[in-house]
């Protein structure tokens, strides 16, 4: 069921880690997800895996919730593996009939899986320990210090948070015009790609107008509720550093020195510097 | 100022509406002269049927609309009066039919610190306004659910929680038990009615249900964009042929009464509810 | 046709922590051509139910018999054809509308059918007439620019137009005006009389129900509470409002009678037969 969806979902154990400002959550993901670009050798990933795991037990998030998270990725990791396995020139390890495998593709395909991994579970992670609210409140903030994006902070922001609004509604009623529909023959099951694209016309078009529909009905609400932009608006929550995300910060500073360093060992683990 | 006027949440005088029509060039007309006033404290029941202008007057007491002749004035403010605009959807709050359209935020307390968050009220009083909102319309427990995990009912009371949040003098409501179940129209009705009676609050109420007014002071009765009738629930209920020709029901004692009364038993044409039914038929 | 209802249990997410059983154990026959209503909360499983019954829903186990055949040992194929059969009218129907034109939207489920353009064309007339609208008046207008009480005819039109021979109906009258309501009761009822087809209606409305039907099924927590005929089902006030369920208010106001007329019948729901019974009562 399309209900079952779990991307970016959030997961509350009211763990330090879910207790971090949002902000300096988006400011320690950036950070590592900027690192694992510089990574080039397996010390480098060895120390992000040490990081990560410490993170994920501070959370109290089940591991296994997470190791989900990367079963939906593991078709895209398989093909970069692959690719990457058999397209890489260099010393010839190994041939399976037309194909060859060299040394230098087996360290690029471990390289870009690792990083895959790595990326997909410290982004998961932050959007499984701040709540969407939170999170958006988060890049409201960031977003003020990226020039051009600044004016629209507040209105990306907003709409950001209606679509999280919204999206479990219009899920469920993607769900009941399917069903109306069904109910009237239409058949979704049977029949080549172009019949069923074609098919989709009785679900789609009701959907938009329903979508539309929303859209008018919570402009309206809204300006009766007297929005009117971002402008002399406050906020019920206000976002607040507190001693631990300073310590975070510290610590944030502290991996990204470390994980340079990395960069930096001579001595080869599993493939040849 | 009177001590008239003074005592006046909402004046309406003379007030034509249409609405623009692309199609054929023509507009239609929605309201054709309606004038009524409502005074402060009041809970006034509006009724007629789909397309009779219920819902043009009341997007027009919260100036999202304007009149196309006329004035509307909230609290002693023209809506005409650009500067008046968010002191009046202020003043008069507005609810309308569908839940699921107008909650804003992913959790219920964000949702209703979204009014006083535009109008610029500081943090920690706008976190005084929502306890206090979720406690006056008891969903304090739910504070931190999402919207969508909600019944019908319970999310009309976020939506009320947040037009409270606000602190208006007037709530207009606009049918806004039309899609619930018979229990969550009972929480929103309870609702609706303590706000009048406890807090003093004036109340719009639109509805097709004419069970939910029978406890209203007064009763206005729309049809092709006029008011048609005016005054307290008995007298208007008791005119069942002309409510009856008009498209509109009543409540079902009233209408038992009238059929009585056709068959010649001598029965009051006012009663209401079943214990005046009751007492009619015992005397 | 008839339905017939066997051990049917329905368990939503089963083996997860949202696991929710929404039909218990449910047994019912539905004879051909009778008028059945469903009652029950929200969540009581009436929503459940009757996606079974043209297999939008797949039990997680008992079976669901339509004229002796159980529908889910069907093969897909066949099953897509019963449901040509068994028609189901959702809540607010309108928001499945999706044609350029009246007619055309109409014609979708014949169309899925494999029909004739002959016959469909008849059918999509004769169905928008059965709605009560004007068929040449209506037939090219988008569906999108009528009013909302035509717009749920036309949907049910849609309906309509598979020439089902069991017509199930999720709260029709939600959100229409007083004369929408009547309206369309009124022509379902006329459906009913005249084609002869099998009608479940599911409301809300105690009134409406006791006005409608033969039978009513009343279901609470996935269960069935009662099956019986409205006389039966609404003098168990007690059990009812048990499980936030009421009665018709002039049910309510012939028990309070019995008080000082201990003569007259209690199993009275409708304007009509409480006129009647007072008038017998008083008069002698």
């Amino acid at each position: 069921m399309l209900k079952d969806v779990t991307i970016g979902q959030y997961y509350p154990t009211g763990s330090v880690i879910h207790k971090l400002d949002p902000r300096t959550k988006i400011l320690f993901t950036t950070a590592f997800v900027v690192m694992l670009f510089f990574l080039n050798n397996l010390w480098g990933y060895l120390a992000t895996f040490v990081i990560l795991a410490t993170i994920t037990l501070l959370s109290k998030i089940p591991v296994g919730y997470i190791i989900r998270g990367i079963k939906g990725l593991v078709l895209i990791i398989m093909l970069t593996v692959v690719l990457n396995l058999f397209m890489t020139p260099g010393t010839v390890v190994a041939t399976l009939g037309p194909l060859t495998v060299t040394l230098e593709g087996l360290k690029v395909a471990t390289y870009m899986a690792l990083r895959l991994i790595f990326l997909v579970v410290g982004t998961s992670i932050m959007t499984l320990t701040t709540s969407p609210i939170d999170l958006t409140d988060g890049m409201e903030w960031c977003m003020r210090f990226i020039p051009f994006v600044r004016r629209y902070a507040h209105e990306l922001a907003m709409m950001m948070s209606i679509a999280l609004r919204f999206i479990p509604t219009l899920m469920e009623e993607t769900e009941r015009i399917m069903k109306a529909q069904k109910a009237r023959g239409a058949n979704f099951e049977t029949g080549n790609i172009i019949s069923r694209a074609k098919n989709l016309i009785p679900i789609l078009i009701p959907l938009f107008i329903s979508a539309f529909r929303r859209a008018d009905e919570l402009a309206t609400a809204m300006e009766a509720r007297c929005y009117r932009g971002g402008e002399n608006r406050t906020r019920m929550k206000q976002l607040a550093f507190e001693f631990r995300d300073g310590t975070s910060l510290v610590l944030m500073v502290v991996m990204i020195v470390g994980l340079y360093l990395t960069t930096m060992i001579q001595i080869p683990l599993l493939f040849p510097v | 100022m009177t001590m008239e006027s003074n005592n006046r949440m909402i004046d309406v005088r003379d007030v034509h509406f249409a609405y623009p029509h692309n199609n054929e060039n023509e507009s239609v007309v929605a309201l054709d002269g309606v004038s009524l006033h409502i005074k402060k404290g009041e809970f006034v029941g509006i009724i007629g049927h789909n397309g009779s202008g219920k819902s043009t007057l009341s997007k027009l007491l919260n100036a999202i609309i304007f009149p196309t002749q006329g004035d509307v004035i909230v609290s002693g403010l023209n809506t005409k009066n650009h500067e008046n605009l968010w002191t009046i959807r202020q003043t008069a709050g507005m609810v309308f039919q569908n839940p699921d359209n107008q909650l804003v935020a992913t959790i219920v307390e964000e949702d209703v610190a979204f009014g006083p968050e535009n109008l610029g009220v500081p943090p920690q009083e706008i976190r005084e306004r929502v306890d206090r909102a979720l406690a006056v319309v008891e969903m304090q427990a739910y504070a931190h659910q999402k919207p969508h995990q909600l019944s019908g009912g319970q999310k009309q009371r976020i939506a009320i929680a947040g037009i409270l949040a606000m602190e208006p003098e007037c709530i207009i409501f606009d049918e806004p038990t039309a899609m619930l179940d018979p229990s969550g129209r009972r929480e929103v009705m309870e609702t609706i009615k303590r706000l009048n009676r406890d807090k003093d609050m004036t109340v719009i109420h639109i509805t097709h249900f004419m069970e939910e007014i029978i406890a209203a002071d007064r009763i206005i009765v729309l049809d092709k964009g006029k008011v048609v009738m005016e005054g307290e629930p008995r007298t208007i209920f008791r005119q069942v042929k002309r409510l009856k020709e008009i498209g509109l029901d009543v409540p079902q004692m009233t209408e038992l009464a009238y059929e009585l009364r056709s068959e010649g038993l001598k029965i009051a044409d006012d009663v209401l509810s079943i214990e005046e039914m009751v007492d009619a038929l015992c005397q | 046709m008839s339905v017939e209802i066997k051990n049917l249990s329905h368990t939503y997410s089963e083996g997860s922590p949202f696991e929710f059983k929404a039909l218990k154990d449910v047994n019912i026959t539905i004879e051909d051509g009778s008028f059945i209503g469903i009652i029950g909360h929200t969540g009581s499983g009436k929503s459940t139910l009757i996606q079974h019954l043209n297999g939008l829903l797949t039990p997680t186990s008992g079976s669901v018999l339509v004229d002796g055949k159980d529908i889910f040992d069907a093969k897909k194929a066949e099953l897509i054809a019963l449901r040509h059969h068994i028609g189901l009218v959702f809540q607010y129907p309108e928001h499945q509308l999706f044609e350029e034109t009246v007619q055309k939207d109409v014609a979708f489920g014949p169309k899925n059918q494999g029909l004739s353009e002959e016959e469909i064309d008849q059918r999509v007339k004769q169905s928008i007439k059965m709605v009560g609208l004007d068929f040449d008046a209506i037939k090219d207008k988008s569906p999108f620019e009528l009013s909302g009480g035509q717009m749920r005819r036309v949907a049910i039109a849609g309906v309509l137009a598979m020439e089902p021979s069991v017509l199930i109906l999720d709260e029709p009258t939600a959100g229409l005006d007083p004369r929408g309501r009547e309206e369309i009761l009124a022509q379902i009822k006329s459906l009913h009389n005249q084609k002869k087809i099998t009608v479940i209606l599911v409301s809300h409305s105690m009134e409406d129900i006791g006005k409608m039907v033969e039978k009513i099924l009343v279901m609470n927590e996935g269960e069935v509470v009662f099956f019986d005929t409205p006389n039966r089902v609404f003098t168990e006030i007690t059990t009812l409002e048990s499980i936030g369920l009421a009665v018709p208010e002039v049910t309510y106001l012939m028990r309070r009678l019995k008080e000082k007329y201990p003569e007259i019948r209690e199993d009275i729901f409708t304007v009509e037969a409480a006129k009647n019974e007072i008038l017998k009562v008083i008069r002698g």
